[in-house]
C-alpha cells in the first residue's frame, strides 16, 4: 500500500483530487444522450450499427434453455445471457436496471424478457431526455406478415397508439380447472357461468365442509382471475386516465361472491403456492385459474400433483347474459432495445424464440398461433386433463377481456396491502372496497396518470 | 471504528519516551503513519459519501438541471405514501434504539459481572455470532421464524394470535418485528464493544465503591453507567443512521408476502421507488436529504447529551 512510499500524504492527497475530479465529470457526463435522427428504415433513432457485435440478452431462469436452444440453431449470432428475475412479483428489475442505464448513458441489454405484461407503459417513452427503451416493432423493424401471426389480442398490452413495443412469449388466459375425481364422487356439474360457481359453493360448503373453490390469498388470484375474469371494470386506462370502479355493478357482483364464497370456507386465503395450500389439496374441488396452473399445480409433484385424468379444464366461467370473456395472470413478453448495435441478430432472436416450435412459449401456451397449435395438440394428446382441454384453452385465449388496462404500476400492490391483511383480519372486501379503490387511484396519481 | 483507533492512539501514546529532542521524529512518523492509515478511508468516504451527498444536495433542489427551490420537496411531502412511511420508520427506530440501548447495556453488566472467565467468553461469543450474517440473509433466516407453520417457535406466535405469516407482520406489530430482527443481528457486536468498555473502567474506582458498601445495582447504576455515557452516545448515533436508512428488512418481508408488507414501508424504500420506478431522482435525493438532515439532527443531540466530544 501507500505507507511503502516515501511521502504518502502527498501522494493521497493527489489520488484523492483527481478520484474527486474524474467522479465530478463523472457525474456531469452523465447527463448527455438525448435522442438522435429517426431511421425511416425502423421507425426509430438507431443506434450506429456493428456487424456480427455479441447481442446482450437480459430473462430468467426459466428462458434460459429456450435462448440456449437459439444458440444451438442460429451458431453465427454470438450472444451474451444475463439470467435475472424477470421482474418476477413485481421486482421491477428491468425497469430499474434500464433507468440505471438510462442515467449513465450506456449499458443497455439488446434484448429483454420480461415476466411482466405492463413494461411497455414505461419502456415506450422517452424519460429523462433519454429515447425509449423499447423499439418500436411495426414501424418497419419488423415485418407486419409475422406480427399478425400472434393469437389475437396477444399484443394488446404492449400496443400503445398503434405501435407494438415487445412480442408476447406466452398466453395465460383463465379457464375453468375442476377435479374431476371430486366431482364425480360428490355427484356435481362443471359449472359454466359464476352464477353456477356460486350455487356450486353453497352445496359444496353444506355437503362437504373443509373442500374449496379456489383461494383469494394469491394477489394475482383475486385481481386477474376474479375480477378481470368477471369483466369489472377496477383497473382500466384510457390514454393517461385511470380509472378504478368498484360500484360498477359488474366490480359488486365480483365483491359479492368473493365475500360469500370466504364466508361460507369454500375460498380460502392460503396462497397457492404455500405448504398450507399444498397440504388441503386433495379437498381443492375447482377454481378458475391461469392455463400455466397446469404446470405451477396439477403436474407440480411438489404442488397438487395429479393423477392423469383427474384434473380437466372447461371454457372460462361467465356472467349469465353477459359476454363470454375472462381474465388474464401474465404471460411475458420479449423486449428489443431501441439502442442496439445489432439489430439484425435481435430481430433473428425475436422471430426465432417466439415461434420455434420446440421452445416457444418456453413451457407455457405460445403466443403465436401456429406454435400455440402445435403446443395443445401435444397437451391433448398426453390425455392427461380430462374433457376438451384444447378447445378449453382455445375458447379463453381468445376471449380475454379487453376493458383490463396496463399502465405502468400493478393492481397487485393495493391488493396486497389492502385486501389481503384486511381478510386475514376478519373484514370483508366489501368493507375495504373504498380504501383499496383509493390506493390504486393514488397509485396512479403518483405514477402521472389522471384519475378519472 | 474510530473508538479502537483512539484506544490504539492512546496506549501508543503512553509507551513513548518524554523526552523533547526524541519525540520530534517519532511524532512525525506516527502523524505519517495515521495519515497513511485513514487515507483509504478518506478516499472512499470522500468518492461513495461526500461526493454522491453533494450530488444529492444538487438533484434535490433541480429539475431537469434546473433550479427549482423546494419543488421537490413539497411534491415529496404532498406523496400520499410519505407520511406513512415517515411514521413507520419513526416508530421501529423508537422502539429499536430504546430497546437496544437498555437490553444491550443490561447485558453487558450481566455479561461482565459474570466471575467465571470460559463462561463470560462463550456467552459473548454467542452473542456475536448474529451480527456475522448480513442483514439480507438474516431476514431469510426470520422468515421460517415468522412463519407459523414452519417456525421452531410456533406456540409463541400462535399464542400472540397469529396465524399465517401475514398475521405475524401486520402493519401495526411489524416495527417490534423488524426491531427484534435488528436488535437480533446487531446487539451482539455492541455488547461486546460496551464490555470493552467497562473493562476501561478503572478497577481503584470499583474498588473504591465496593469498600464504600456498593452492591452490583448500586455500583452499575451509580460508577458504570455515568462512565458508560460515551459509549452509549455513540451507539445510539449509529444505531440512529442505521435505523433510519431501514430498506432491506421490509424489502425482503415484502417479497417472501407478496406484498403483504408493502414496498413502501420505509422512507428509504420510497427513495428507491422515486428513483426507480417513477424515474424521478430529484424526488428521489429530497427524500435522502430529508433523511440525512433528521439523522444529522438527532446525532447532534446525541453527541451533545452524551458528552462524545468532550475530553475527559
Amino acid at each position: 500500500m501507500s505507507s511503502q512510499h516515501r511521502r504518502p500524504s502527498a501522494r493521497s492527497t493527489r489520488i484523492i483530487a483527481l478520484t474527486a475530479s474524474l467522479a465530478v465529470a463523472g457525474l456531469l457526463a452523465g447527463c448527455s444522450g438525448g435522442t438522435g435522427e429517426v431511421n425511416s428504415d425502423y421507425g426509430f433513432a438507431t443506434a450506429e450499427q456493428v456487424e456480427d457485435s455479441t447481442i446482450t440478452i437480459w430473462a430468467d431462469a426459466s428462458r434460459q434453455p429456450a435462448v440456449e436452444a437459439f444458440e444451438a440453431a442460429h451458431p453465427e449470432v454470438k450472444v451474451d445471457l444475463v439470467v435475472d428475475d424477470g421482474s418476477a412479483n413485481g421486482s421491477a428489475t428491468f425497469q430499474t436496471k434500464i433507468a440505471l442505464a438510462d442515467q449513465a448513458g450506456d449499458g443497455w441489454p439488446d434484448v429483454v424478457f420480461s415476466t411482466q405484461i405492463n413494461d411497455a407503459s414505461w419502456a415506450s417513452k422517452e424519460t429523462n431526455g433519454v429515447q425509449a427503451f423499447a423499439a418500436p416493432l411495426n414501424k418497419g423493424f419488423i415485418d407486419d406478415e409475422f406480427l399478425s401471426g400472434f393469437t389475437a389480442g396477444a399484443l394488446d398490452p404492449v400496443t400503445i397508439d398503434d405501435t407494438v413495443y415487445g412480442l408476447r412469449n406466452d398466453l395465460a388466459p383463465v379457464l375453468f380447472w375442476y377435479n374431476k375425481a371430486l366431482l364425480d364422487e360428490f355427484g356435481y356439474e362443471v359449472p359454466a357461468t359464476w352464477e353456477d360457481y356460486i350455487a356450486l359453493s353453497d352445496k359444496l360448503a353444506a355437503e362437504h365442509p373443509g373442500y374449496f373453490l379456489g383461494s383469494v390469498g394469491d394477489t394475482f388470484l383475486g385481481t386477474y382471475v376474479y375480477y378481470w375474469a368477471g369483466a369489472a371494470p377496477i383497473f382500466t386506462l384510457d390514454g393517461d386516465k385511470f380509472g378504478s370502479d368498484l360500484s360498477d355493478p359488474n366490480s359488486q357482483r365480483v365483491t359479492e361472491m368473493l365475500d360469500h364464497m370466504v364466508a361460507n370456507g369454500t375460498l380460502i386465503q392460503d396462497s397457492v403456492f404455500s405448504a398450507e395450500f399444498v397440504a388441503k389439496a386433495d379437498k381443492f374441488v375447482g377454481s378458475p385459474g391461469p392455463v400455466w396452473f397446469s404446470g405451477a399445480l396439477f403436474q407440480n409433484p411438489d404442488s397438487v400433483n395429479a393423477q392423469a385424468g383427474q384434473w380437466g379444464g372447461s371454457d372460462p366461467l361467465y356472467w349469465e347474459g353477459d359476454d363470454k370473456v375472462t381474465g388474464n395472470v401474465g404471460g411475458g413478453m420479449w423486449y428489443a432495445s431501441s439502442h442496439s448495435k445489432n439489430l439484425d441478430a435481435v430481430k433473428t432472436f425475436l422471430e426465432f424464440i417466439t415461434t420455434d416450435k420446440a421452445t416457444a412459449g418456453t413451457g407455457g401456451l405460445p403466443a403465436y398461433q401456429a406454435a400455440a397449435d402445435t403446443w395443445l395438440a401435444d397437451q391433448s394428446s398426453s390425455g392427461f386433463y380430462d374433457g376438451d382441454f384444447e378447445s378449453a384453452v382455445g375458447a379463453a385465449a381468445s376471449s380475454v377481456w379487453d376493458g383490463w388496462g396496463y399502465p405502468n404500476f400493478s393492481v397487485e400492490t393495493a391488493y396486497a396491502k389492502v385486501i389481503i391483511p384486511g381478510l386475514a383480519a376478519g373484514k370483508t372486501i366489501e368493507d375495504l372496497a373504498a380504501e383499496w379503490q383509493t390506493e390504486m387511484e393514488n397509485e396512479a396519481k403518483v405514477a402521472g396518470y389522471t384519475v378519472g | 471504528m474510530s473508538t479502537n483507533t483512539q484506544l490504539a492512539a492512546g496506549a501508543l501514546a503512553g509507551r513513548q519516551p518524554t523526552g523533547a529532542g526524541r519525540s520530534r521524529r517519532p511524532d512525525r512518523a506516527q502523524s505519517r503513519i495515521g495519515i497513511t492509515f485513514v487515507s483509504g478511508y478518506t478516499l472512499f468516504l470522500l468518492v461513495f459519501g461526500i461526493l454522491p451527498t453533494f450530488y444529492a444536495v444538487y438533484l434535490a433542489f433541480t429539475k431537469a438541471n434546473a433550479f427549482v427551490g423546494i419543488d421537490n420537496f413539497v411534491k415529496v411531502f404532498n406523496d400520499f405514501r410519505f407520511l406513512p412511511a415517515l411514521a413507520h420508520v419513526g416508530l421501529y427506530v423508537a422502539v429499536w434504539v430504546v430497546s437496544l440501548i437498555l437490553l444491550v447495556v443490561l447485558l453487558a453488566l450481566i455479561v461482565h459481572s459474570v466471575r467465571a472467565r470460559w463462561l463470560s467468553s462463550t456467552v459473548r461469543f454467542i452473542y456475536y455470532i448474529p451480527g456475522a450474517l448480513a442483514g439480507a440473509s438474516s431476514v431469510m433466516l426470520w422468515l421460517f421464524v415468522l412463519d407459523p407453520t414452519v417456525s421452531p417457535v410456533s406456540f409463541l406466535l400462535h399464542a400472540l394470535g397469529n396465524q399465517t405469516l401475514v398475521d405475524t407482520v401486520q402493519l401495526d406489530q411489524l416495527p417490534v418485528v423488524l426491531a427484534i430482527i435488528a436488535f437480533w443481528t446487531g446487539a451482539g457486536g455492541w455488547i461486546v464493544i460496551i464490555y470493552g468498555a467497562l473493562n476501561n473502567i478503572s478497577t481503584d474506582v470499583m474498588e473504591a465503591a465496593r469498600i464504600d458498601g456498593a452492591g452490583p445495582l448500586a455500583t452499575a447504576w451509580y460508577i458504570q453507567i455515568p462512565l458508560l455515557r460515551k459509549w452509549i452516545a455513540y451507539m445510539a448515533i449509529l444505531s440512529l443512521a442505521a435505523g433510519t436508512q431501514l430498506f432491506v428488512e421490509p424489502r425482503v418481508l415484502s417479497q417472501a408476502t407478496r406484498g403483504v408488507v408493502p414496498l413502501d414501508y420505509s422512507v428509504n424504500q420510497l427513495a428507491f421507488l422515486f428513483a426507480f420506478k417513477q424515474n424521478d431522482f430529484n424526488g428521489s435525493a429530497a427524500i435522502s436529504l430529508l433523511l440525512l438532515v433528521v439523522a444529522l439532527l438527532l446525532s447532534v443531540f446525541f453527541v451533545f447529551r452524551g458528552g462524545l466530544f468532550e475530553r475527559d
